[in-house]
């Protein structure tokens, strides 16, 4: 399929290559030759295949339910006019832009996206992006440990679980430590044991997460900023919700030293985990040892504005085993679409949609918490996510709401077990006060269930 | 329409305070809804129409290379067209907007789309098992080589710590090798352009781990001793990687399990039509043979059910469940399951062609690039002058000896021919290398205008040299300083 080659065509290719027949071209060894032809489904008409994805997507039930589902991606208004752009075959049909002349469009826009996450971030430098978020907080953690020389990184426990499982992977194959910061009754981390835990000049970064995985904006506070700085560790900022970014005080003025995180949110739909597109910030200090591309501008011959990918002596088709990181393909595109969602929000777009969101979470939170029985469990200020305590175990309730056409959030004693009585739940500005008010009256029977059965 | 060669503001040189599009309602200021103390100062963006941002990216499309704009012959790359319906069946809402976290009960046909791509690619490529995690190619590579790392750890095998990679390799395969912390052999290739028996033998050794390998290679070669080779790593007591990049040259003919590969990533990016986007993202399956199966990263699909898989539709009688409780696995290696909208895409495109088809696209993506090399090969030199797979190497070492016009240079001189340039300087072993790779969706004509310009091009770099040097002249830009670049690193707009 999609071969334009006629029965003559290939007569007439054959006789220039000077073989008789196809086979002859992909001939291999006996020993390694295909017994059998594969078992796949095909070939189909593309009606067939429409018809037959239609069947998938309707056995895919989620999309008949109201869902307060957020934890590292989160479903928020996207305008047509982002589709409509980044899907011109242009962009979305080019490689990676190493031919620069005909690549000018692409590279500048690669510009435009890292200009928007250091002027999000408040850092001075940002990558072409990174797989997602949690590879990013990876990458991050080997820039530190290069940086300085040490074999260990510390991280809050209130990071996102899925952050810290890649991390450890990631650790595994370097033979680096990960260690973890409790959090504390606010929600926020825990940072009384920091010095003790510093002294020994063991870490290479501290890793915070704000908004952290509860909601909770969890910021380094000034007296830790000032322990890392006196014990040469670095602070690895991580933003699961890069919406907050356009309200929040910047990871660069809490003195994050590498920010990474997931801009998902800026156009990008959560398809069920990817692509997502990850990026990582830095400061012209640690510059040169950021992974993967950097879009850079320069002039051409004639003394143009042009762009050109640069820098590229820290990657693997140069540097090979001494590159800052294997990372090839990226997520360009995400990126580009998360460039013109930035472009078309605005400052004030944008700050509409941050503040809708801080509402709608108050709103849903002030309306569970008045229900009976329930409670939010952390007190810490929030973005657009909390976490709200259940009667009884919050699988059930989780179930019971299930029933009632709800994902209510996430349950999470799956991560962390002595949260088996919490519900992880977010709220954006396509969160309505109608689906409010029906999340709150089906709680309240579900609670009622659940006294009942008790 | 204005010209392409005049320069697009960037999206920050413009813009107006009071020019905001009304995507949503009117808020209320930050500052009353949380602590001025965990607010940022100022938000430096600025607000732009919608027209405004429609015209600026236009404008940046317009001066972007793409498959859909002309012939793509990137060697390594695989460039193929990019079927419209994939994109569209990514974007049905019901697949387009779950969260990973719903409940699995309500994610059936998602997964099922997992599971059916998943078991078609263990049976086109003879793997017991695929993960469909990683996210890129190289991505694959670090998961494949972390799960060597936890099986020679499980078997108590500590001497294990080196990687052996040929000459040829991507980049990423050195560099993925260091990111789990083995040392890097790099192998010589023999005069044929292959990895010899003999120099594997001498590589192999107890503290070999990994062997990784690219089949066809780089120079789009056969390594016709591959069993003999992946024997010898097996006695050696290593493992044998199958780097999946040129993988468009042998489907349906040849599986890299029957070539005794244990562990192997595709780039579904390249070979299963998915579109690159300008570099991404992509997506890096990763196959094992069945030792290596308990390795594989969390979560993967689990079927239970009535198997019928002699059904038209194997997975209709399944349900799925994601399985992440499996104590052999090197661990999660991305925030979500997969790049699932590409699993999507690949899986449509499984079933545009099936088995035979597949096969098909393979042979004539060889015919193509056999093609192309037997019409240029009285014009400049094919260091391989053989039968090649998808894509060969010409060298352009002679031409500049005779006309100092370099491989780069030709590239340039394609572009004003309305030609994206093929790979130039890799693999690195051949000196002023271009890698050609036409792919099975281009057409005869379209073949016929390329062999007519690149032999124009090296006709002219002999008559007028200058010509060549000086291209591109009718892109955007003419040829762009990258000392400058490199030298005073401007990455980013500051506000003045």
């Amino acid at each position: 399929m999609y071969t334009p080659h006629t029965a003559r065509d290939i007569e007439e290719m054959l006789r220039v290559v000077g073989v008789d027949s196809l086979d002859d071209l992909v001939r291999v060894p006996e020993a390694v030759a295909i017994k059998a032809l594969p078992d796949t489904v095909g070939p189909l008409a593309e009606s067939e295949i429409a018809a037959r994805f239609a069947q998938f997507a309707e056995r895919t039930a989620a999309g008949n339910y109201l869902s307060f589902l957020g934890a590292g991606a989160y479903r928020h208004y996207v305008p047509p006019v982002i589709g409509a752009l980044a899907m011109r075959g242009e962009f979305l049909t080019s490689y990676t832009p190493y031919q620069a002349e005909v690549s000018q469009g692409y590279l500048q826009a690669i510009y435009e996206w890292q200009t928007y996450v250091a002027l999000l971030t408040g850092m001075d430098v940002a990558n072409a992006s990174v797989y997602d978020g949690a590879t990013a907080l990876a990458e991050g953690a080997i820039m530190a440990i290069n940086a300085t020389g040490r074999r260990a990184v510390l991280v809050s426990a209130a990071v996102h679980p899925n952050y810290r499982a890649v991390l450890r992977t990631y650790a595994a194959g370097l033979e680096i430590d990960v260690d973890e910061l409790p959090y504390a009754l606010a929600g926020t981390t825990d940072f009384t044991t920091l010095e003790k835990l510093l002294a020994g000049r063991r870490y290479a970064a501290v890793v915070v997460q704000s908004p952290n995985f509860f909601g909770a904006i969890d910021p380094l506070p000034a007296a830790a900023r000032e322990m890392l700085t006196a014990s040469g560790t670095l602070a690895i900022g991580v933003t699961a919700e890069a919406l907050a970014l356009a309200v929040l005080a910047t990871p660069r003025s809490w003195g994050a030293d590498i920010a990474v995180g997931e801009a998902q949110s800026f156009g990008n739909a959560v398809a069920y985990g990817g692509p997502h597109v990850g990026f990582i910030a830095t400061t012209n200090e640690q510059l040169r040892r950021i992974p993967g591309r950097l879009a850079g501008r320069t002039v051409d011959k004639d003394g143009r504005t042009a762009y050109v990918l640069t820098l590229q002596a820290r990657e693997q088709h140069i540097r090979r085993e001494k590159a800052t990181s294997n990372i090839c393909t990226n997520q360009a595109h995400c990126a580009l679409i998360a460039t013109i969602y930035l472009a078309a929000l605005g400052k004030t777009g944008l700050r509409d949609v941050a503040a809708h969101n801080l509402v709608q979470l108050a709103a849903l939170r002030d309306a569970l918490s008045a229900l009976d029985g329930y409670a939010p469990r952390f007190t810490a200020p929030a973005f657009n996510e909390f976490v709200l305590r259940v009667p009884g175990r919050a699988a059930a309730t989780l179930a019971a709401l299930e029933r009632r056409g709800i994902i209510g959030g996430l349950d999470l004693g799956r991560f962390y077990p002595e949260l088996a009585d919490c519900i992880l739940m977010a709220a954006t500005e396509l969160t309505t006060g109608a689906e409010i008010e029906r999340l709150a009256a089906a709680l309240a029977e579900a609670g009622a269930d659940a006294v009942a059965r008790a | 329409m204005p010209s392409p060669a005049l320069e697009t503001p960037l999206i920050f040189d413009g813009g107006q305070d009071g020019r905001a599009n009304r995507y949503v309602p009117p808020a209320p200021p930050v500052a009353e809804l949380l602590p001025a103390a965990l607010l940022r100062d100022d938000l430096p963006l600025p607000d732009n129409t919608e027209l405004d941002v429609v015209r600026h990216f236009t404008r940046l499309s317009q001066k972007t290379f793409g498959i859909d704009t002309g012939f793509y012959p990137l060697g390594s790359c695989t460039m193929k067209y990019n079927p419209r319906i994939n994109d569209a069946l990514a974007n049905l809402p019901a697949l387009r907007d779950l969260h990973p976290f719903v409940p699995d009960a309500l994610a059936q046909g998602a997964l099922a789309i997992m599971w059916e791509l998943e078991r078609s690619l263990a049976s086109l490529f003879g793997m017991a098992a695929f993960s469909l995690q990683p996210a890129a190619g190289a991505h694959g590579e670090l998961t494949a080589l972390l799960i060597a790392k936890a099986y020679y750890k499980k078997k108590n095998d500590t001497r294990r710590t080196t990687v052996i990679v040929p000459d040829t390799a991507h980049g990423t395969n050195p560099a993925s090798a260091a990111m789990v912390g083995y040392r890097v052999v790099s192998l010589k290739s023999d005069a044929r352009g292959r990895v010899s028996v003999d120099a594997i033998r001498a590589a192999a050794g107890p503290d070999t781990a990994v062997c990784m390998m690219t089949n066809p290679n780089t120079l789009g070669l056969f390594e016709d001793h591959i069993h003999e080779i992946a024997a010898a790593v097996h006695a050696a007591g290593g493992l044998m990687y199958y780097d999946g990049a040129n993988a468009n040259a042998l489907m349906g003919n040849s599986r890299p399990g029957d070539m005794g590969f244990d562990l192997m990533h595709l780039n579904l990016h390249k070979t299963f039509s998915i579109p690159h986007g300008g570099g991404g993202a992509g997506a890096g399956p990763i196959g094992a043979a069945p030792h290596l199966v308990p390795f594989l990263p969390v979560p993967v699909v689990r079927a239970a059910g009535r198997d019928e898989t002699s059904g038209r539709w194997p997975s209709d009688a399944l349900t799925f469940a994601l399985e992440f409780d499996r104590p052999d696995a090197v661990g999660t290696m991305r925030s979500f399951w997969s790049n699932f909208a590409h699993m999507v895409r690949a899986l449509a495109y499984c079933y545009a062609n099936g088995a035979a088809g597949l096969a098909r696209v393979s042979q004539l993506a060889v015919l193509n690039a056999n093609y192309i090399r037997a019409s240029i090969r009285d014009a400049i030199d094919i260091p391989y002058d053989e039968i090649n797979r998808h894509e060969f190497v010409a060298s352009a070492q002679s031409i500049k000896r005779e006309s100092g016009v370099r491989a780069l240079d030709i590239g340039k001189a394609l572009l004003d021919r309305g030609y994206h340039a093929p790979t130039v300087y890799f693999p690195l072993l051949v000196p002023e290398c271009m890698m050609i790779e036409p792919t099975e969706t281009e057409s005869k004509e379209t073949l016929d205008g390329f062999i007519a310009a690149l032999r124009e091009i090296l006709t002219t770099a002999r008559t007028n040299p200058q010509s060549i040097l000086d291209a591109p002249v009718t892109t955007p830009v003419s040829r762009v300083d990258e000392t400058r670049a490199a030298r005073h690193p401007d990455l980013r707009w500051l506000p003045s």
